[in-house]
């Protein structure tokens, strides 16, 4: 009898093992077929009969996405001059070489998702070692506001953010991207789980020594919750980088897209030219899977944490 | 005397507790309330007012007229009830599918492990832009490659070529059937996990009291990761109604994969004869926003009632 379960208790999982190769194999095509889409010829593109491993691979793809539009690779521009110029545009200070299109989306891509990374990083750890260990009037209502705001789809606010952009003067500006990715209280919450294991003791008697508040967060706080500010930040970073609704609504120049923005644009004007569109999806896909698979561990990390106690 | 002077103490030692709370607050507060809680107001506001996107109108305040005008719009019934199916059959599905995933990984060693977390994690990675690129092409009409490993010279299923984003029929499932891969990369990581951490004292005393796997998995394991289905419910609920750049990318809103997300951009942004009406489209945001606030409602109090 025993026997008898335990073999078939073997065969099911054999079977499951299968199974779940045979998925993963799934999950990885469309990553497979961008990859080699971007160096197939045209014809191969365009062939009837799937061409799953390509004969003839070629860079025509690559150089069509580079070659398109050009832009100077960077602006440094006077913040709000738009309010006071005639035309209602930036005064530029100083502006980069020109290039391809395609490297300017990538700097902005990557410009984006740092400036949302450290900002969001530097806020929630202030703000989530306060909520977790000061006892402070009005606590229970930020924290449930906070809560609140998570249960609610980012989206919804999209329209009324983008009337408040233009009041600020900020619409097609990457900075209109950044600042709600910041605002979003997820940060937040994660380093208030962190934070809680901070033990009391040490910050008291980090106080009794005459630490100030300041000291004590950078000496002590910073580094016990710095695994938390690890998954926040790679947790972050990959969430701004993909947050295609943002960008479509925020951003509208062409010199201002990101990547993800650009890619969607290019498959609106020439949905024709496979080729093109895979070397962009790849171009837009391949940064951030690197990213991913080097923090891999500190992100797992971040997602298992915000589900504590959620 | 002591007793006396205690409150004073703990009024002073609260107070600078509440200074130097806020002030490091401050900064997270400052983006919360500005990019997040005023828009929020403002939402609610125009969604009772009849803002258009130029401010050369003056805004009226019109009560509940949007909401109304909202429940006889066929368009955005038809969209309401498309998310409706998306959210009713990705969310069971998605669930399902990451617990039989997890609880098939998670006893393998390190290595088989995390890679297997990877793969099905790397959609989420990948951007929803990136992924419907691909999709798209894999659906096509004529090149796709569905068509032909279901045509004739593959299985040989279907007889003609079926254009997949085209067809009413088969439209919204395909769009379901993304939808799915790039949400259970999430739930996986956080059954594996939860499965690492069932208590194993209860699993050991089932199993000499002579309870089968089946009836271990569900008797003693199931329970205890309640806490992280409910969460898995709950973030699963909220993307799959917020399901936007697939729409938009793939179909437009076109054969019958009008949703409620896609319809508020519509409205606000490419509607020609009513271009940027924000009051109705902030209408529709708050109806949204309602439905998901009660759905997350209702599963907290199903996971308790158990």
């Amino acid at each position: 009898m025993n026997k008898i379960s335990s073999t078939r208790s073997k065969v099911y999982q054999a079977a499951c093992l299968i199974v779940i190769i045979l998925l993963a194999l799934l999950f990885l095509f469309p990553l497979y077929w961008i990859v080699i889409g971007a160096f197939k010829t045209k014809q191969d593109n365009y062939s009837l009969n799937p061409i799953w491993w390509p004969k003839e691979w070629t860079l025509e793809n690559w150089e069509k996405l580079f070659s398109r539009r050009s832009a100077p690779l960077f602006d440094i521009i006077i913040p709000f001059s738009r309010l006071f110029t005639k035309n209602g545009k930036d005064i530029v200070l100083l502006s980069g070489p020109v290039v391809p299109g395609a490297i300017r989306w990538l700097i902005n891509t990557v410009f984006m998702a740092v400036a949302a990374m450290v900002l969001t990083c530097i806020t929630a750890a202030l703000a989530g070692y306060a909520l977790a260990k000061k006892r402070f009037v009005g606590r229970g209502i930020v924290f449930s506001l906070i809560v609140c705001a998570m249960a609610l789809p980012k989206q919804v606010i999209l329209i009324p953010l983008l009337k408040e952009m233009n009041v600020l003067g900020l619409i097609d500006n990457i900075w209109a991207v950044i600042f709600p990715t910041v605002g979003w209280p997820f940060g937040v919450f994660l380093m208030k789980q962190f934070s809680e294991n901070i033990p009391g003791e040490i910050l008291e008697s980090a106080h009794i020594d005459g630490a100030g508040e300041l000291k004590t967060f950078n000496t002590i706080v910073f580094p016990m919750v710095k695994p938390g500010v690890g998954a926040l930040a790679i947790f972050t970073f990959i969430n701004s980088w993909n947050d295609y609704f943002m960008q479509l609504v925020m951003l509208s120049s062409n010199f201002n897209y990101t990547l993800p923005l650009g890619i969607a644009t290019m498959q609106g004007e020439n949905s024709i030219d496979t080729g093109l569109l895979m070397a962009g999806a790849a171009l837009a896909a391949f940064p951030i899977i690197i990213v991913f698979l080097i923090f891999q561990k500190y992100f797992t990390k971040g997602i298992t944490m915000g589900a504590v106690k959620g | 005397m002591a007793r006396a002077a205690q409150p004073t103490v703990s009024r002073a030692l609260r107070r600078r507790e509440t200074v130097s709370g806020y002030l490091f607050m401050l900064p997270s507060l400052v983006f919360f309330l500005g990019f997040v809680v005023i828009p929020m107001v403002i939402c609610i506001f125009t969604s009772l007012t009849d803002s258009m996107m130029n401010n050369t109108k003056p805004v009226n305040f019109v009560g509940l007229a949007n909401f109304q005008k909202l429940f006889q719009d066929e368009k955005f019934l038809e969209a309401l009830k498309n998310t409706f199916i998306i959210v009713v059959v990705s969310v069971p599905v998605t669930c399902a599918f990451s617990l039989w995933v997890s609880s098939a990984i998670y006893k393998m060693n390190n290595f088989f492990l995390s890679a297997f977390r990877c793969i099905f994690y790397l959609p989420v990675v990948t951007g929803s832009v990136a992924v419907t690129v691909v999709w798209k092409w894999m659906y096509n009409n004529y090149y796709g490659v569905f068509n032909y490993l279901l045509g004739p010279q593959g299985l040989g299923v279907i007889e003609k070529n079926i254009n997949w984003l085209g067809d009413p029929r088969f439209a919204l499932g395909c769009i379901i059937l993304i939808l799915l891969t790039t949400s259970v990369g999430q739930p996986i990581v956080l059954y594996v996990s939860a499965l690492g951490n069932v208590d194993q004292s209860l699993v050991e005393a089932a199993k000499v009291d002579g309870a089968t796997n089946f009836q271990v998995f569900w008797r003693v394991k199931w329970p205890q990761m309640m806490p992280t289905t409910l969460y898995i419910l709950v973030i699963t609920t909220i993307n799959s109604f917020q399901c936007f750049a697939l729409i938009q990318l793939l179909t437009s809103g076109g054969s019958g994969t009008n949703t409620v997300m896609y319809y508020i951009y519509y409205t606000a942004f490419k509607l020609t004869s009513t271009a940027g009406h924000f009051g109705y489209a902030n209408a529709m945001g708050v109806i949204l926003a309602i439905f998901i606030g009660a759905l997350s409602a209702l599963q907290f109090w199903l996971a308790k009632e158990r």
